[in-house]
């Protein structure tokens, strides 16, 4: 159970023997490689057209799924945004639709 | 030379948790394992240990502390009883899953309710499933050496769980009995720096401890648990040789007493043994095959080779100091008769509650068991196997 046998990488099919003891982590950040996209009902639609880039939604989102860079946000990262809408009412400029997740 | 003292066996697991200096002790008092912290803090006051002592709130806050100190890469350590022990149930689990090798000092003590501060084993027992170690004292004697061989143990690269050393409340933590310790610096040389391989204050190596586990890898985590349990009792017996060299006293997974060659026998925990091994010498002196076995490791439980020693009993009686309420005997009965089942088939096993809420445990009530077996072996009938002793009827 000692280092040598360790896989702190934490593959999907990592085994038991190899597992890190206690469920360990040793990769800092990897909440990234979790997928919480999949759980989403409701899905943000940013309408750039309509955008002033205020700024106001990037900072509320809980799943830093609102990518800024140079100043400006980007398109959402869907892959961690679960949908909450909490960007949708701060939004002064109703620069982002709210619609159903299709399957 | 070894120092010859006279202590009760609280004051002998505060001398051990002195002698040990360990990097934190978080404890919060309930009768009757009180006096371990208590006196532990005087020894803090005094600077006599480099310890940081934790007043916490309560024994859920306890445990929580010992677990988030441990996991920072401290050795940590506790005491507590009873309802203080259920209080931490929850972080029990979570110490031992989290692999943190926390030492404790439970001194047995009746679960309420109704309300009762005297000795059986009903909280340790209902911990039995909890992925602690357990190790039981007979005497004081056996307390300060179980608690030294405890932190060796869980500590160990191949185990890394928590241990859980048990007394009985009263009748050992407040008596006070002569014992032999060992010196402070064969102390600390036995138990060695505590050299974790990973641990929260390693700035080499960043972290996170207790996450959370779904069901991808949560049940390669358990599996890797049990197998930790599995590796403890070879660990457990290595750890017993070392410390036999040392003391010359010498401790195995279990102890048997006039169990060679006996037809009847009981298998029993903690200071009961020492008033029934009394008994036992009594039959023999009076040419009666009795005999004992005296559990000293009940979690990992050493199943194979309970049943090998076993082997040639023809009634056995297995005592109780803890009502399991499965309405067809008690914890340790149970684990025994499965451990026989399929290897020792022929005996006669019946189960014995005794004790229970600190009833005194006399001579009469074990003679009355034997002579029950005798009774079963004579006639060959079992009769009803859940039963009572020492209870008014």
């Amino acid at each position: 159970m000692r280092d040598r046998k360790l896989n702190k990488s934490m593959p999907l099919d990592v085994k038991w023997k190899e597992i890190t003891p206690g469920g360990m982590i040793f990769d800092a950040g990897n909440a990234e490689d979790f997928r919480t996209g999949d759980w989403r009902a409701m899905k943000p639609v940013w309408i750039v057209d309509k955008c002033t880039q205020c700024m106001l939604c990037p900072p509320v989102c809980p799943d830093t799924a609102i990518p800024v860079r140079d100043k400006k946000r980007l398109d959402y990262d869907y892959d961690h945004c679960k949908g909450c809408g909490v960007c949708v009412r701060v939004c002064p400029f109703d620069a982002i639709d709210f619609v159903r997740e299709e399957e | 030379m070894a120092i010859r003292e006279r202590l009760s066996g609280n004051e002998a697991i505060a001398v051990a948790m002195r002698q040990i200096n360990p990097d934190v002790v978080a404890a919060f008092p309930i009768t009757p394992s009180t006096e371990i912290p208590q006196y532990f803090s005087q020894f803090v006051a005094n600077g006599a240990v480099q310890t940081e002592f934790v007043a916490v709130e309560s024994e859920h806050s306890a445990m929580s502390a010992c677990i988030g100190a441990q996991a920072a890469g401290g050795r940590t350590m506790t005491a507590t009883s009873a309802n203080g022990l259920a209080l931490m149930w929850e972080m029990l689990y979570i110490a031992a899953a989290s692999r943190l090798p926390v030492t404790m000092c439970c001194v047995n003590r009746s679960l309420s309710g109704p309300l009762n501060i005297h000795n059986d084993h009903q909280d340790s027992m209902g911990a039995r499933d909890s992925g602690w170690i357990q190790l039981y004292s007979e005497n004081n004697q056996e307390a300060y050496d179980n608690f030294l061989q405890a932190v060796r143990i869980g500590e160990h690269h191949n185990v890394v769980l928590p241990v859980m050393v048990c007394q009985d409340g009263f009748i050992t933590s407040h008596a006070v009995e002569n014992l032999e310790l060992l010196e402070d610096e064969k102390v600390r040389a036995f138990i060695g720096e505590y050299k974790p391989d990973h641990y929260l204050m390693n700035t080499a190596e960043p972290i996170a401890v207790g996450p959370l586990d779904l069901p991808n890898y949560f049940f390669e985590h358990r599996r890797q648990q049990a197998q930790a349990m599995i590796n403890a009792k070879q660990v457990i017996l290595d750890v017993a040789k070392e410390f036999e060299a040392l003391t010359g006293r010498k401790y195995g997974l279990f102890e048997k007493y006039e169990l060679d060659d006996a037809e009847v026998a009981i298998v029993i925990i903690n200071s009961s043994a020492g008033t029934a091994k009394t008994v036992v010498d009594d039959l023999r002196a009076k040419g009666v095959k009795a005999g004992l076995l005296k559990i000293r490791v009940f979690r990992p439980f050493p199943a194979e080779e309970i049943a090998t020693v076993l082997r040639h009993i023809k009634a056995l009686a297995v005592m109780d100091k803890a009502e399991g309420f499965s309405a067809v005997g008690g914890p340790v009965f149970n684990e025994v008769k499965a451990a026989l089942y399929g290897v020792s088939d022929g005996i006669k096993v019946v189960n014995y509650i005794y004790g229970l809420g600190g009833r005194d445990v006399k001579a009469e009530q074990i003679e009355l068991v034997y002579s029950e077996l005798q009774k079963i072996v004579e006639t060959g009938i079992i009769g009803d196997t859940y039963r009572y002793v020492g209870v008014r009827e």
